[in-house]
Protein backbone atom coordinates (compact mmCIF):
# COMPACT_ATOMS: atom_id res chain seq x y z
CA UNK A 1 0.00 0.00 0.00
CA UNK A 2 1.19 3.57 -1.05
CA UNK A 3 -0.28 5.01 1.94
CA UNK A 4 1.81 2.27 4.11
CA UNK A 5 -1.05 0.43 5.71
CA UNK A 6 -3.49 -2.82 4.64
CA UNK A 7 -6.96 -2.39 3.93
CA UNK A 8 -7.60 -4.77 6.94
CA UNK A 9 -5.29 -2.50 9.07
CA UNK A 10 -7.55 0.76 8.20
CA UNK A 11 -10.71 -1.52 8.97
CA UNK A 12 -9.18 -2.79 12.35
CA UNK A 13 -8.62 1.19 13.30
CA UNK A 14 -11.97 2.50 12.23
CA UNK A 15 -13.29 -0.43 14.17
CA UNK A 16 -11.40 0.36 16.83
CA UNK A 17 -12.33 4.68 16.44
CA UNK A 18 -16.26 3.17 17.30
CA UNK A 19 -15.52 2.28 20.89
CA UNK A 20 -16.33 4.51 23.55
CA UNK A 21 -14.19 5.12 26.84
CA UNK A 22 -15.76 3.27 29.75
CA UNK A 23 -18.14 1.08 27.81
CA UNK A 24 -18.58 -2.43 28.18
CA UNK A 25 -18.08 -4.41 24.94
CA UNK A 26 -18.55 -8.15 24.12
CA UNK A 27 -15.85 -9.51 22.29
CA UNK A 28 -15.39 -12.38 19.67
CA UNK A 29 -11.68 -13.99 18.78
CA UNK A 30 -10.33 -12.47 15.63
CA UNK A 31 -11.07 -9.05 14.13
CA UNK A 32 -13.16 -7.75 17.02
CA UNK A 33 -11.02 -8.78 19.74
CA UNK A 34 -7.96 -7.36 18.17
CA UNK A 35 -10.14 -3.95 17.78
CA UNK A 36 -11.07 -3.80 20.91
CA UNK A 37 -7.49 -4.18 22.45
CA UNK A 38 -6.65 -1.69 19.92
CA UNK A 39 -8.90 0.77 21.49
CA UNK A 40 -7.99 -0.08 24.82
CA UNK A 41 -4.92 0.42 24.21
CA UNK A 42 -5.40 4.24 22.46
CA UNK A 43 -8.62 6.50 22.93
CA UNK A 44 -10.29 4.18 25.50
CA UNK A 45 -8.30 2.53 28.43
CA UNK A 46 -11.51 2.03 30.19
CA UNK A 47 -12.72 -0.08 28.16
CA UNK A 48 -14.32 -3.13 29.68
CA UNK A 49 -13.77 -6.49 27.60
CA UNK A 50 -16.54 -9.24 28.03
CA UNK A 51 -15.18 -12.88 26.82
CA UNK A 52 -17.81 -15.64 26.65
CA UNK A 53 -15.60 -17.65 27.83
CA UNK A 54 -16.42 -15.61 31.43
CA UNK A 55 -13.75 -13.20 31.86
CA UNK A 56 -14.84 -9.83 32.55
CA UNK A 57 -12.93 -6.73 32.53
CA UNK A 58 -10.03 -8.94 30.93
CA UNK A 59 -6.86 -6.53 30.28
CA UNK A 60 -4.21 -8.68 28.31
CA UNK A 61 -1.32 -7.56 27.41
CA UNK A 62 -0.88 -9.29 24.24
CA UNK A 63 -3.68 -10.70 21.51
CA UNK A 64 -5.69 -13.91 22.65
CA UNK A 65 -5.25 -16.84 20.67
CA UNK A 66 -8.97 -17.75 21.86
CA UNK A 67 -11.43 -16.48 24.01
CA UNK A 68 -10.54 -18.96 26.36
CA UNK A 69 -6.87 -18.04 26.39
CA UNK A 70 -5.05 -17.68 30.00
CA UNK A 71 -4.23 -14.59 29.94
CA UNK A 72 -8.08 -13.45 29.59
CA UNK A 73 -8.25 -15.45 33.12
CA UNK A 74 -5.35 -13.84 34.58
CA UNK A 75 -5.80 -10.32 34.38
CA UNK A 76 -9.67 -10.13 34.29
CA UNK A 77 -11.71 -8.86 37.50
CA UNK A 78 -13.56 -11.52 37.65
CA UNK A 79 -13.93 -15.03 36.16
CA UNK A 80 -17.32 -16.36 35.78
CA UNK A 81 -18.89 -19.78 34.66
CA UNK A 82 -20.75 -19.37 30.86
CA UNK A 83 -24.43 -19.68 32.34
CA UNK A 84 -23.82 -16.32 34.57
CA UNK A 85 -22.34 -14.63 31.28
CA UNK A 86 -25.43 -15.34 29.62
CA UNK A 87 -28.04 -15.20 31.67
CA UNK A 88 -26.41 -12.27 34.45
CA UNK A 89 -24.45 -9.88 32.01
CA UNK A 90 -26.27 -10.08 28.89
CA UNK A 91 -29.60 -10.92 29.03
CA UNK A 92 -30.61 -7.86 31.55
CA UNK A 93 -28.53 -5.55 28.91
CA UNK A 94 -25.01 -4.70 31.05
CA UNK A 95 -23.21 -4.81 28.11
CA UNK A 96 -23.31 -1.55 26.14
CA UNK A 97 -21.53 -3.23 22.90
CA UNK A 98 -21.53 -6.07 20.72
CA UNK A 99 -19.31 -7.06 18.29
CA UNK A 100 -19.82 -9.24 15.61
CA UNK A 101 -18.37 -10.77 12.18
CA UNK A 102 -20.50 -12.51 9.40
CA UNK A 103 -20.44 -14.75 6.80
CA UNK A 104 -23.37 -13.40 4.92
CA UNK A 105 -24.76 -9.52 5.49
CA UNK A 106 -28.13 -8.44 4.15
CA UNK A 107 -29.05 -4.82 3.38
CA UNK A 108 -31.39 -5.12 6.86
CA UNK A 109 -28.23 -6.39 9.02
CA UNK A 110 -29.27 -9.26 9.54
CA UNK A 111 -26.63 -11.70 9.73
CA UNK A 112 -25.63 -15.31 8.48
CA UNK A 113 -22.93 -17.70 10.74
CA UNK A 114 -24.21 -21.30 10.34
CA UNK A 115 -25.08 -22.49 6.72
CA UNK A 116 -24.53 -21.50 3.17
CA UNK A 117 -27.07 -22.91 0.82
CA UNK A 118 -31.01 -23.17 0.37
CA UNK A 119 -30.96 -26.60 2.56
CA UNK A 120 -30.37 -26.30 5.91
CA UNK A 121 -29.64 -30.36 5.97
CA UNK A 122 -27.79 -30.52 3.10
CA UNK A 123 -25.68 -27.01 3.13
CA UNK A 124 -23.17 -26.08 0.24
CA UNK A 125 -20.80 -24.85 3.14
CA UNK A 126 -21.52 -25.72 6.50
CA UNK A 127 -20.23 -22.94 8.97
CA UNK A 128 -19.61 -22.90 12.93
CA UNK A 129 -22.94 -21.99 14.20
CA UNK A 130 -24.09 -19.30 16.57
CA UNK A 131 -22.36 -19.40 19.03
CA UNK A 132 -23.35 -16.30 21.45
CA UNK A 133 -24.14 -14.48 18.35
CA UNK A 134 -27.96 -14.61 18.30
CA UNK A 135 -28.29 -13.31 22.21
CA UNK A 136 -25.11 -10.72 21.53
CA UNK A 137 -27.51 -9.37 18.74
CA UNK A 138 -30.21 -8.89 20.90
CA UNK A 139 -29.13 -7.93 23.82
CA UNK A 140 -26.61 -5.95 24.11
CA UNK A 141 -27.34 -1.98 23.42
CA UNK A 142 -25.67 -1.80 20.54
CA UNK A 143 -24.09 -4.10 17.62
CA UNK A 144 -21.01 -3.47 15.34
CA UNK A 145 -20.85 -5.44 12.60
CA UNK A 146 -16.92 -5.91 11.42
CA UNK A 147 -16.73 -7.91 7.84
CA UNK A 148 -14.59 -7.71 4.82
CA UNK A 149 -16.74 -6.14 1.69
CA UNK A 150 -17.45 -8.61 -1.36
CA UNK A 151 -20.23 -10.29 -3.20
CA UNK A 152 -20.00 -13.57 -1.59
CA UNK A 153 -20.57 -11.49 2.14
CA UNK A 154 -22.83 -8.76 1.22
CA UNK A 155 -25.82 -10.84 -0.45
CA UNK A 156 -29.43 -9.94 -0.69
CA UNK A 157 -30.58 -12.27 1.29
CA UNK A 158 -29.06 -14.48 4.24
CA UNK A 159 -29.30 -18.40 3.67
CA UNK A 160 -30.17 -18.37 7.55
CA UNK A 161 -30.99 -15.54 9.85
CA UNK A 162 -28.35 -16.64 12.70
CA UNK A 163 -28.50 -13.19 14.69
CA UNK A 164 -31.23 -10.48 13.33
CA UNK A 165 -30.50 -6.96 12.68
CA UNK A 166 -33.96 -5.01 11.28
CA UNK A 167 -35.31 -8.12 10.18
CA UNK A 168 -37.50 -7.12 7.00
CA UNK A 169 -37.28 -3.33 8.09
CA UNK A 170 -38.64 -0.95 10.06
CA UNK A 171 -40.34 -2.08 13.29
CA UNK A 172 -39.43 -5.46 13.27
CA UNK A 173 -37.32 -5.80 15.83
CA UNK A 174 -39.82 -3.89 18.27
CA UNK A 175 -42.48 -6.31 17.06
CA UNK A 176 -39.93 -9.49 18.38
CA UNK A 177 -39.61 -7.32 21.51
CA UNK A 178 -35.84 -6.94 21.40
CA UNK A 179 -34.20 -5.44 23.91
CA UNK A 180 -30.92 -3.51 22.07
CA UNK A 181 -31.22 -1.30 19.34
CA UNK A 182 -29.31 -3.51 16.89
CA UNK A 183 -26.74 -3.14 14.44
CA UNK A 184 -25.21 0.90 14.78
CA UNK A 185 -22.35 -0.14 11.95
CA UNK A 186 -21.46 -1.68 9.93
CA UNK A 187 -17.23 -1.74 9.06
CA UNK A 188 -15.81 -2.73 6.29
CA UNK A 189 -12.41 -2.95 4.19
CA UNK A 190 -13.38 -0.42 2.18
CA UNK A 191 -15.96 2.27 4.21
CA UNK A 192 -18.59 2.06 6.97
CA UNK A 193 -22.42 1.39 6.63
CA UNK A 194 -25.18 2.76 8.83
CA UNK A 195 -29.06 1.91 9.15
CA UNK A 196 -30.89 4.73 7.16
CA UNK A 197 -33.32 6.43 10.48
CA UNK A 198 -36.68 5.76 8.49
CA UNK A 199 -35.89 2.19 6.59
CA UNK A 200 -33.35 0.61 8.79
CA UNK A 201 -31.57 -0.06 5.38
CA UNK A 202 -27.57 -0.54 5.48
CA UNK A 203 -26.24 2.91 3.77
CA UNK A 204 -22.71 4.03 2.84
CA UNK A 205 -22.08 6.89 5.19
CA UNK A 206 -18.14 7.02 4.96
CA UNK A 207 -15.64 5.78 2.19
CA UNK A 208 -11.94 4.79 3.56
CA UNK A 209 -8.76 6.56 2.20
CA UNK A 210 -8.54 5.85 -1.73
CA UNK A 211 -12.03 3.65 -2.49
CA UNK A 212 -14.44 4.78 -4.73
CA UNK A 213 -18.39 4.42 -4.36
CA UNK A 214 -18.19 2.43 -7.53
CA UNK A 215 -15.62 0.06 -5.89
CA UNK A 216 -18.20 -0.42 -2.55
CA UNK A 217 -21.24 -0.99 -4.98
CA UNK A 218 -19.57 -3.54 -7.24
CA UNK A 219 -18.61 -5.49 -3.50
CA UNK A 220 -22.25 -5.38 -2.26
CA UNK A 221 -24.77 -7.88 -3.73
CA UNK A 222 -28.14 -5.23 -3.27
CA UNK A 223 -28.51 -1.93 -4.81
CA UNK A 224 -26.90 -0.23 -2.35
CA UNK A 225 -27.76 3.45 -0.88
CA UNK A 226 -25.22 6.36 -0.50
CA UNK A 227 -25.97 9.03 2.03
CA UNK A 228 -25.64 12.14 0.46
CA UNK A 229 -22.87 13.71 2.56
CA UNK A 230 -20.42 11.10 2.32
CA UNK A 231 -17.41 11.46 4.39
CA UNK A 232 -14.18 9.38 4.51
CA UNK A 233 -12.19 8.32 7.06
CA UNK A 234 -8.94 9.91 9.09
CA UNK A 235 -5.92 7.72 7.96
CA UNK A 236 -4.64 5.60 10.38
CA UNK A 237 -2.13 7.41 12.41
CA UNK A 238 1.39 6.87 13.37
CA UNK A 239 0.43 5.80 16.59
CA UNK A 240 -2.65 3.78 16.06
CA UNK A 241 -0.55 1.76 13.51
CA UNK A 242 2.64 0.92 16.12
CA UNK A 243 -0.07 -0.18 18.52
CA UNK A 244 -1.60 -2.64 16.37
CA UNK A 245 1.38 -3.94 14.76
CA UNK A 246 2.40 -4.53 17.76
CA UNK A 247 -0.47 -6.03 19.16
CA UNK A 248 -0.77 -8.80 15.94
CA UNK A 249 3.34 -9.36 15.81
CA UNK A 250 2.07 -10.71 19.95
CA UNK A 251 -0.10 -13.43 17.95
CA UNK A 252 2.14 -14.94 15.21
CA UNK A 253 1.55 -17.69 13.34
CA UNK A 254 -2.60 -17.83 13.30
CA UNK A 255 -4.08 -18.02 10.36
CA UNK A 256 -6.82 -15.28 10.56
CA UNK B 1 -34.63 -38.81 26.71
CA UNK B 2 -37.00 -39.67 29.47
CA UNK B 3 -39.15 -36.27 30.52
CA UNK B 4 -39.30 -37.87 34.76
CA UNK B 5 -36.44 -35.92 37.09
CA UNK B 6 -33.50 -38.06 38.04
CA UNK B 7 -30.65 -37.99 40.41
CA UNK B 8 -27.29 -38.94 39.15
CA UNK B 9 -26.20 -42.89 40.25
CA UNK B 10 -24.14 -42.00 42.96
CA UNK B 11 -20.86 -44.59 44.19
CA UNK B 12 -21.60 -45.78 48.01
CA UNK B 13 -18.70 -47.08 49.03
CA UNK B 14 -18.55 -50.52 50.34
CA UNK B 15 -16.34 -50.35 52.76
CA UNK B 16 -16.70 -47.04 54.70
CA UNK B 17 -20.71 -46.68 53.26
CA UNK B 18 -19.91 -43.11 52.71
CA UNK B 19 -21.03 -41.69 48.63
CA UNK B 20 -17.92 -41.02 47.02
CA UNK B 21 -16.34 -41.09 43.61
CA UNK B 22 -14.24 -44.48 42.61
CA UNK B 23 -10.68 -44.09 41.52
CA UNK B 24 -10.38 -45.82 38.19
CA UNK B 25 -7.60 -45.99 35.55
CA UNK B 26 -8.95 -43.65 32.14
CA UNK B 27 -9.15 -46.74 30.20
CA UNK B 28 -11.42 -48.51 33.01
CA UNK B 29 -13.48 -45.77 33.57
CA UNK B 30 -14.10 -45.30 30.30
CA UNK B 31 -14.73 -48.68 29.16
CA UNK B 32 -17.06 -48.63 32.82
CA UNK B 33 -19.49 -45.60 32.29
CA UNK B 34 -19.89 -45.55 28.50
CA UNK B 35 -22.30 -47.85 26.23
CA UNK B 36 -22.87 -47.41 22.33
CA UNK B 37 -25.41 -45.08 21.83
CA UNK B 38 -25.20 -43.20 24.78
CA UNK B 39 -25.91 -39.58 25.27
CA UNK B 40 -22.04 -38.23 26.24
CA UNK B 41 -20.65 -34.61 27.05
CA UNK B 42 -17.43 -33.55 27.18
CA UNK B 43 -17.28 -30.08 28.35
CA UNK B 44 -14.53 -27.59 29.16
CA UNK B 45 -14.62 -24.43 27.11
CA UNK B 46 -11.26 -23.71 25.37
CA UNK B 47 -9.82 -24.59 29.26
CA UNK B 48 -9.99 -27.76 30.45
CA UNK B 49 -10.97 -29.99 27.54
CA UNK B 50 -10.45 -33.79 28.47
CA UNK B 51 -8.50 -34.99 25.18
CA UNK B 52 -6.95 -37.88 26.35
CA UNK B 53 -10.41 -39.38 27.52
CA UNK B 54 -12.06 -37.92 24.19
CA UNK B 55 -9.20 -40.42 22.72
CA UNK B 56 -9.96 -43.21 24.93
CA UNK B 57 -13.40 -43.30 23.77
CA UNK B 58 -12.03 -43.38 20.09
CA UNK B 59 -9.51 -46.54 21.08
CA UNK B 60 -12.50 -48.56 22.64
CA UNK B 61 -14.06 -47.90 19.11
CA UNK B 62 -17.15 -46.58 21.00
CA UNK B 63 -20.57 -45.95 18.15
CA UNK B 64 -23.75 -44.09 17.96
CA UNK B 65 -23.31 -41.75 20.37
CA UNK B 66 -25.08 -38.86 20.69
CA UNK B 67 -22.13 -36.37 21.39
CA UNK B 68 -23.18 -32.68 23.56
CA UNK B 69 -20.88 -29.87 23.72
CA UNK B 70 -21.12 -26.11 23.58
CA UNK B 71 -18.34 -25.96 21.05
CA UNK B 72 -17.20 -29.00 19.34
CA UNK B 73 -13.71 -28.11 18.61
CA UNK B 74 -10.86 -30.36 17.86
CA UNK B 75 -11.86 -33.27 20.10
CA UNK B 76 -14.83 -33.62 18.89
CA UNK B 77 -13.51 -33.38 15.31
CA UNK B 78 -11.64 -36.27 16.52
CA UNK B 79 -14.57 -38.11 17.34
CA UNK B 80 -16.61 -37.56 14.28
CA UNK B 81 -14.00 -38.10 12.00
CA UNK B 82 -13.44 -41.70 13.84
CA UNK B 83 -16.53 -42.53 13.42
CA UNK B 84 -17.58 -42.61 17.33
CA UNK B 85 -21.00 -39.66 16.36
CA UNK B 86 -24.26 -40.70 15.38
CA UNK B 87 -25.97 -37.10 16.55
CA UNK B 88 -24.34 -33.92 17.59
CA UNK B 89 -25.93 -31.37 20.05
CA UNK B 90 -23.92 -28.17 20.13
CA UNK B 91 -23.63 -24.25 19.48
CA UNK B 92 -20.57 -23.51 17.74
CA UNK B 93 -18.78 -26.23 15.96
CA UNK B 94 -15.35 -24.64 15.01
CA UNK B 95 -11.78 -24.47 15.71
CA UNK B 96 -11.05 -22.19 18.01
CA UNK B 97 -8.74 -19.04 16.40
CA UNK B 98 -7.95 -21.05 13.69
CA UNK B 99 -10.86 -22.04 11.48
CA UNK B 100 -13.28 -24.74 10.60
CA UNK B 101 -13.45 -27.97 11.32
CA UNK B 102 -12.86 -30.38 8.45
CA UNK B 103 -14.17 -33.49 9.48
CA UNK B 104 -17.22 -32.10 11.02
CA UNK B 105 -17.71 -30.22 7.64
CA UNK B 106 -16.98 -33.95 6.18
CA UNK B 107 -19.40 -35.44 7.59
CA UNK B 108 -22.06 -32.75 7.14
CA UNK B 109 -21.39 -32.38 3.71
CA UNK B 110 -20.25 -35.57 2.89
CA UNK B 111 -21.50 -38.22 5.56
CA UNK B 112 -18.20 -39.25 5.67
CA UNK B 113 -17.57 -41.41 7.41
CA UNK B 114 -21.02 -41.33 8.83
CA UNK B 115 -23.61 -39.04 8.86
CA UNK B 116 -24.21 -36.88 11.21
CA UNK B 117 -27.51 -35.55 12.70
CA UNK B 118 -27.61 -32.18 13.59
CA UNK B 119 -29.48 -30.23 16.86
CA UNK B 120 -28.03 -26.57 17.18
CA UNK B 121 -28.26 -24.00 19.69
CA UNK B 122 -26.82 -20.92 20.48
CA UNK B 123 -24.29 -20.37 23.60
CA UNK B 124 -27.04 -19.16 25.60
CA UNK B 125 -29.37 -22.24 25.15
CA UNK B 126 -27.32 -24.91 25.66
CA UNK B 127 -25.90 -23.21 28.94
CA UNK B 128 -29.65 -22.86 29.81
CA UNK B 129 -29.94 -26.21 29.29
CA UNK B 130 -26.95 -27.55 31.35
CA UNK B 131 -28.29 -25.58 34.41
CA UNK B 132 -31.68 -26.63 34.05
CA UNK B 133 -30.21 -30.82 33.92
CA UNK B 134 -28.43 -29.56 36.79
CA UNK B 135 -31.34 -27.94 38.63
CA UNK B 136 -33.27 -31.15 38.31
CA UNK B 137 -36.15 -29.20 36.47
CA UNK B 138 -37.56 -30.01 32.67
CA UNK B 139 -36.70 -27.05 31.00
CA UNK B 140 -34.97 -23.57 31.35
CA UNK B 141 -36.39 -20.13 30.49
CA UNK B 142 -34.40 -16.77 28.44
CA UNK B 143 -34.73 -14.46 26.17
CA UNK B 144 -33.34 -16.26 23.43
CA UNK B 145 -33.29 -17.56 19.59
CA UNK B 146 -35.79 -14.48 18.69
CA UNK B 147 -36.13 -13.55 14.99
CA UNK B 148 -33.39 -16.31 13.95
CA UNK B 149 -33.91 -19.18 12.16
CA UNK B 150 -32.55 -21.82 14.95
CA UNK B 151 -36.29 -22.56 16.25
CA UNK B 152 -37.42 -23.61 12.35
CA UNK B 153 -35.00 -26.28 12.43
CA UNK B 154 -34.34 -27.40 15.86
CA UNK B 155 -37.46 -28.48 17.69
CA UNK B 156 -35.91 -27.62 20.89
CA UNK B 157 -36.58 -24.63 21.01
CA UNK B 158 -40.47 -23.98 22.11
CA UNK B 159 -42.00 -20.36 23.37
CA UNK B 160 -43.51 -20.26 26.63
CA UNK B 161 -45.58 -16.99 27.99
CA UNK B 162 -44.54 -15.99 31.51
CA UNK B 163 -47.43 -16.89 34.04
CA UNK B 164 -46.97 -12.88 35.18
CA UNK B 165 -46.71 -10.99 32.76
CA UNK B 166 -47.53 -12.42 29.39
CA UNK B 167 -43.63 -12.00 27.76
CA UNK B 168 -43.48 -14.79 24.99
CA UNK B 169 -40.08 -16.14 26.01
CA UNK B 170 -38.00 -18.70 24.57
CA UNK B 171 -37.89 -22.30 26.40
CA UNK B 172 -35.43 -25.29 25.53
CA UNK B 173 -35.66 -28.48 27.42
CA UNK B 174 -33.10 -29.92 30.07
CA UNK B 175 -30.00 -31.93 28.78
CA UNK B 176 -29.78 -34.75 31.05
CA UNK B 177 -26.34 -36.51 29.55
CA UNK B 178 -26.04 -40.67 30.13
CA UNK B 179 -22.15 -39.66 30.79
CA UNK B 180 -20.43 -36.41 31.48
CA UNK B 181 -16.16 -36.46 31.28
CA UNK B 182 -14.40 -33.01 32.26
CA UNK B 183 -10.97 -32.44 33.49
CA UNK B 184 -9.88 -30.77 36.30
CA UNK B 185 -7.03 -29.61 38.05
CA UNK B 186 -6.52 -31.66 41.31
CA UNK B 187 -8.89 -34.19 43.28
CA UNK B 188 -7.89 -35.54 46.51
CA UNK B 189 -8.07 -39.48 47.44
CA UNK B 190 -11.54 -39.51 48.42
CA UNK B 191 -12.22 -38.08 44.91
CA UNK B 192 -13.22 -34.41 45.60
CA UNK B 193 -12.46 -32.49 42.47
CA UNK B 194 -11.01 -28.73 42.00
CA UNK B 195 -10.60 -26.73 39.24
CA UNK B 196 -10.01 -23.28 38.48
CA UNK B 197 -9.61 -20.57 36.06
CA UNK B 198 -12.11 -20.54 33.21
CA UNK B 199 -14.68 -23.03 34.17
CA UNK B 200 -16.75 -22.66 31.73
CA UNK B 201 -19.80 -24.98 32.06
CA UNK B 202 -18.46 -28.01 33.36
CA UNK B 203 -20.12 -27.96 36.91
CA UNK B 204 -23.52 -27.81 35.38
CA UNK B 205 -22.26 -30.57 32.56
CA UNK B 206 -21.12 -32.48 35.40
CA UNK B 207 -24.49 -32.19 37.40
CA UNK B 208 -27.11 -32.49 34.75
CA UNK B 209 -25.58 -35.88 33.99
CA UNK B 210 -26.52 -39.40 35.36
CA UNK B 211 -22.74 -40.48 35.50
CA UNK B 212 -19.66 -38.63 35.68
CA UNK B 213 -15.65 -38.77 34.96
CA UNK B 214 -13.58 -36.38 35.90
CA UNK B 215 -9.69 -36.80 34.64
CA UNK B 216 -7.45 -34.77 36.44
CA UNK B 217 -3.86 -33.46 36.08
CA UNK B 218 -3.00 -35.42 39.83
CA UNK B 219 -4.22 -36.57 43.02
CA UNK B 220 -3.02 -35.17 46.04
CA UNK B 221 -3.84 -35.88 49.56
CA UNK B 222 -5.34 -32.81 50.75
CA UNK B 223 -6.22 -30.03 48.12
CA UNK B 224 -5.03 -26.92 48.80
CA UNK B 225 -7.48 -23.86 48.84
CA UNK B 226 -7.45 -21.51 45.92
CA UNK B 227 -8.88 -18.59 45.06
CA UNK B 228 -12.06 -18.58 43.28
CA UNK B 229 -11.77 -22.75 43.04
CA UNK B 230 -14.95 -24.88 41.93
CA UNK B 231 -14.96 -27.66 44.07
CA UNK B 232 -16.52 -31.01 43.09
CA UNK B 233 -18.14 -33.15 45.89
CA UNK B 234 -16.62 -36.58 45.65
CA UNK B 235 -20.16 -37.55 46.36
CA UNK B 236 -21.22 -35.70 42.93
CA UNK B 237 -19.28 -37.28 40.84
CA UNK B 238 -19.20 -41.23 39.69
CA UNK B 239 -15.33 -41.70 38.79
CA UNK B 240 -11.75 -40.04 38.86
CA UNK B 241 -9.00 -40.91 36.99
CA UNK B 242 -5.56 -39.51 37.08
CA UNK B 243 -4.50 -38.04 33.61
CA UNK B 244 -1.52 -35.55 34.03
CA UNK B 245 -1.31 -33.77 30.63
CA UNK B 246 -5.22 -34.71 29.87
CA UNK B 247 -6.05 -31.87 28.49
CA UNK B 248 -3.64 -31.52 25.69
CA UNK B 249 -3.58 -29.55 23.08
CA UNK B 250 -5.64 -27.09 25.67
CA UNK B 251 -4.57 -26.08 29.27
CA UNK B 252 -4.94 -26.48 32.93
CA UNK B 253 -4.40 -23.03 34.48
CA UNK B 254 -1.68 -23.54 36.80
CA UNK B 255 0.08 -26.65 35.36
CA UNK B 256 0.33 -25.99 31.33
CA UNK B 257 -0.41 -23.68 29.05
CA UNK B 258 -2.74 -24.35 25.62
CA UNK B 259 -0.44 -25.95 22.16
CA UNK B 260 -1.70 -23.10 19.42
CA UNK B 261 0.87 -24.71 17.47
CA UNK B 262 -1.38 -27.95 17.47
CA UNK B 263 -4.83 -26.08 16.80
CA UNK B 264 -3.09 -24.67 13.64
CA UNK B 265 -1.61 -27.92 12.50
CA UNK B 266 -4.79 -29.61 12.96
CA UNK B 267 -6.38 -27.33 10.06
CA UNK B 268 -4.07 -29.31 7.40
CA UNK B 269 -4.14 -32.83 9.62
CA UNK B 270 -7.85 -32.78 9.10
CA UNK B 271 -8.14 -31.29 5.35
CA UNK B 272 -7.73 -34.44 4.24
CA UNK B 273 -9.73 -37.62 4.87
CA UNK B 274 -6.05 -40.33 4.48
CA UNK B 275 -3.81 -37.42 6.08
CA UNK B 276 -6.56 -37.61 9.18
CA UNK B 277 -6.46 -41.36 9.23
CA UNK B 278 -3.31 -41.84 9.23
CA UNK B 279 -2.80 -39.42 12.21
CA UNK B 280 -5.51 -40.99 14.35
CA UNK B 281 -3.76 -44.20 13.43
CA UNK B 282 -0.35 -43.22 14.75
CA UNK B 283 -1.43 -40.96 17.51
CA UNK B 284 -4.72 -42.18 19.35
CA UNK B 285 -5.31 -45.95 18.15
CA UNK B 286 -1.49 -46.93 18.44
CA UNK B 287 -0.71 -44.97 21.88
CA UNK B 288 -0.61 -47.43 24.76
CA UNK B 289 -2.81 -46.46 28.02
CA UNK B 290 -1.98 -47.39 31.42
CA UNK B 291 -4.28 -50.00 32.72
Amino acid sequence: MSEGWTADEMMTVAAARQLRDGTACFVGIGLPSTAANLARATHAPNLVLVYESGCLGAKPDRLPLSIGDGVLADTADAVVSVPEVFNYWLQPGRIGIGFLGAAQLDRYGNINTTVIGKNYRDPTVRLPGAGGAPEIAASCGEVIVVVRQNLRTFTDRVDFVTSAGYGSGPGHRERLGLHGRGPRVVITDLGVLEPDPDTCELTLTCLHPGVTVDRVRAATGWELAVAERLTRSPQPTEQELTVLRALESTKEGVLH
Amino acid sequence: MSTAVRIPNITQSEKTGRLMAKLVSLAQGVADLLRDGDVVALEGFTHLIPFAAGQEIIRQRRKDLTLVRMTPDVIYDQLIGAGCARRLIFSWGGNPGVGSLHRFRDAVQNSWPVPLELEEHSHAGMANRYVAGASGLPFAVLRGYTGTDLPRHTTNIRTIACPFTGEVLTAVPALRPDVTVVHAQRADRAGNVQMWGITGVQKEAVLAARQSLVTVEEIVDHLEPVPGQVVLPSWAVTAVAEVPGGAHPSYAHGYSVRDNDFYLAWDTISRDRDTFQGWLEQHVLKVETPA
